[in-house]
């Protein structure tokens, strides 16, 4: 692949394509990758960085994660801060799967113990939490509860007795994004996503059993801090986001943007899929308050996931959650905008970040983290694909730069078909329950597209971004049990 | 079959183009490769239940949208898998009308031998355009 002959490299994991490479652009684009991966980025992901470089009132850069690749409008992996004054808010810095995020929970058992139940428990779990294609969940809402359930996120969990006090407070946000109307949302969300409260959904989504091998632990006393306290721990990670409520949620105001972006707001359109408003005019607070029913959707999913994988757990080893450690480590949040305070030019200044692909990754100290992990800076869960496991990181001050982000998965090198032509999905199963992983999935097509040589490797991605100051290695963590939709 | 998904356009997406002699064919062809999106086995999509749907944009190629967005919205509303039968597109002074009849059935994960969930149509490179007689589409499905 020929990188832009523009882009030339900061540092070691800084690469940057100045205002000159494309008309329009108000700032240069960042992309951090080291040398590894910068070589293998789509052209796309160039062209789509310095897009987003354009939109008015964005703040120092237009960044790029290194798991980023090609998406639409943003890249995947795209990170821009935006003046909330001048700046707009476009659904696609977000994604369509707005929130799609990714929780982990510990236990306090070991591979020991849950290895010769690895069946029985995959199983189980299979059928406690619906995957796949248009799949409804087991909690039964009424289209006006669910009015409730977005407005609040984990909050109505909580009421419902489908969440513990501390689950909320090791969420960002603490679970429920402040400011969500409801009636900002159509009916259509509402009755596209009313009845799929605990769902998985398809494609990258999955629920893992996962081991903390004590020689994947980079960091002993920050492993500690975030619960990992034992020689080959089990947890339990999984990844999905807002269902169909969200995805028409980001498809209703894509269209509404498109109605006024040029026309009545006098933006210049680069691409349909960066359709935005302003901030502070009433199209761009009212999908604001919309994506913020997106995000609490996906706390309420991921929350209601868990009471599933508790009462699993619970009833197979016939002790209480609580008995067997079944506390979260956190919940990080991929596709969200939110406003916080960053220090620009030495100035603590209020912007609107945009994170598509992207996972918060505060500092230690920094305010909004929990009293435990003040000194740790906060958890951050990066998601391998499926076949080499996933990493456990810990926030950093360094990140300042980035507006405090890091990646958020390995990222795709292969197309979707590419994949399937070169996988079979009951032949990966077979591999992978002989490598000591077991799989149960709703699609065996849709689980040769999910094979790990379809994504970059994650060894190298979790270690560009401690090395570009994103977020540290904590402890690496490998499946041996996954459900897929 | 009138649709053809390229690699090479998407890696986390899919991506296809389609094409038909008139609007209706383009249209229906899209909702073919929607459907085989979603299904590695559209044949065996039974048409069960029937369902109407009307639907009015000013440009053609945001018809095509919404007529693709409908079809995912009752996919989750609905739980339907659904064919595209019959299309009727009329071009009035100031806007494009879509009336359509679909069929299909509850979504049956076994016989219909799933693949992977649409979560919405995006505008990244969508593109509706006639040439050479025929109507084609590009269109990259979020999944």
């Amino acid at each position: 692949m020929s990188l832009p002959p523009q882009l030339f490299k900061v540092s070691d994991t800084i690469w940057e394509l100045p205002v000159t490479y494309k008309e329009g652009m108000r700032v240069p684009a960042r992309i951090i990758a080291p040398e590894s991966l910068i070589g293998g980025m789509e052209a796309g992901v160039f062209d789509q960085a310095a897009n987003v470089a354009c939109l008015p009132g964005i703040v120092n850069y237009s960044w790029c994660m290194p798991d980023g690749h090609w998406g639409y409008g943003f890249p995947i992996g795209g990170v821009a801060a935006f003046d909330p004054a001048t700046g707009v808010i476009s659904p696609g810095g977000i994604g369509f799967d707005i929130n799609c995020g990714m929780r982990l929970c510990l236990t306090t058992l070991t591979e020991e113990e849950v290895r010769p139940r690895i069946r029985e428990l995959v199983d189980e779990l299979f059928f406690a939490i619906p995957t796949g294609v248009g799949c409804s969940g087991f909690v039964r809402c009424s289209r006006s509860k669910f009015r409730r359930v977005i407005e609040s996120g984990s909050r109505w969990c909580l009421e419902n007795g489908l969440a513990l006090p501390e689950d909320l407070e090791m969420t960002e946000e603490g679970g429920c994004f402040e400011g969500a109307d409801a009636d900002t949302c159509s009916d259509k969300a509402v009755e596209r996503g009313f009845d799929q409260i605990g769902t998985l959904g398809s494609g990258n989504h999955y629920c893992e059993i996962q081991v903390a091998r004590p020689e994947n632990i980079f960091d002993d006393a920050t492993a500690r801090a975030f619960g990992i306290t034992i020689p080959n721990q089990i947890v339990i990670m999984f990844h999905c986001g807002s269902r169909g409520f969200g995805h028409q949620v980001a498809t209703d105001y894509l269209q509404s943007f498109l109605r006024v972006m040029t026309t009545k707001y006098g933006i210049k359109l680069y691409d349909r899929e960066l359709a935005c408003a302003p901030f502070r005019s009433p199209e761009g607070q009212a999908y604001f308050s919309a994506m913020k029913c997106a995000a609490n959707m996906g706390f309420a999913n991921r929350q209601v996931i868990l009471h599933r994988i508790r009462e699993v757990f619970s009833r197979l080893f016939h002790r209480s959650p609580a008995d067997l450690g079944m506390s979260m480590v956190y919940d990080v949040a991929h596709n969200t905008a939110k406003l916080e305070k960053h220090l620009v030019d030495g100035e603590l200044r209020e912007l609107l970040v945009h994170r598509k692909g992207a996972t918060r990754s505060f500092g230690p100290g920094m305010t909004g983290l929990p009293d435990c992990y003040r000194e740790t800076g906060q958890p951050v869960i990066i998601g391998g694909s499926m076949e080499t496991g996933s990493y456990l990181l810990a926030g950093m001050a360094s990140a300042a730069p980035t507006f405090y982000t890091t990646a958020h998965g390995s990222g795709r090198t292969m197309s979707r078909h590419q994949a399937k032509k070169m996988v079979q999905g009951r032949k990966l199963l077979g591999e992978m329950e002989q490598r000591g992983i077991h799989v149960r999935t709703a699609s065996y097509g849709g689980l040769a597209e999910e094979a790990g040589l379809a994504y970059k490797d994650i060894d190298i991605v979790a270690r560009a971004t401690e090395e570009a100051g994103l977020s540290r290695r904590v402890a690496k963590l490998v499946p041996i049990g996954n459900i897929k939709g | 079959m009138p649709y053809r998904f390229q690699d090479e356009i998407s890696t986390a997406d899919i991506a296809f183009e389609a094409w038909g002699e008139t609007r209706e064919e383009l249209f229906i062809s899209c909702a073919a490769a929607l459907l085989r999106t979603m299904a590695e086995a559209p044949d065996q999509v039974e048409r069960r239940q029937l369902l109407a749907i009307r639907l009015e944009q000013e440009e053609l190629d945001m018809l095509l949208f919404s007529f693709l967005q409908e079809l995912i919205f009752y996919k989750d509303a609905r739980r339907l898998l659904l064919h595209a039968d019959k299309v009727h597109i009329e071009q009035r002074k100031d806007a494009f009308t879509l009336e359509a009849s679909v069929s299909g059935e509850q979504i049956d994960a076994g016989r219909h031998r799933l693949l992977v969930d649409v979560k919405a149509v995006t505008l990244h490179r969508f593109q509706v355009e006639f040439g050479e007689n025929l109507w084609k589409a590009s269109v990259v499905l979020d999944v």
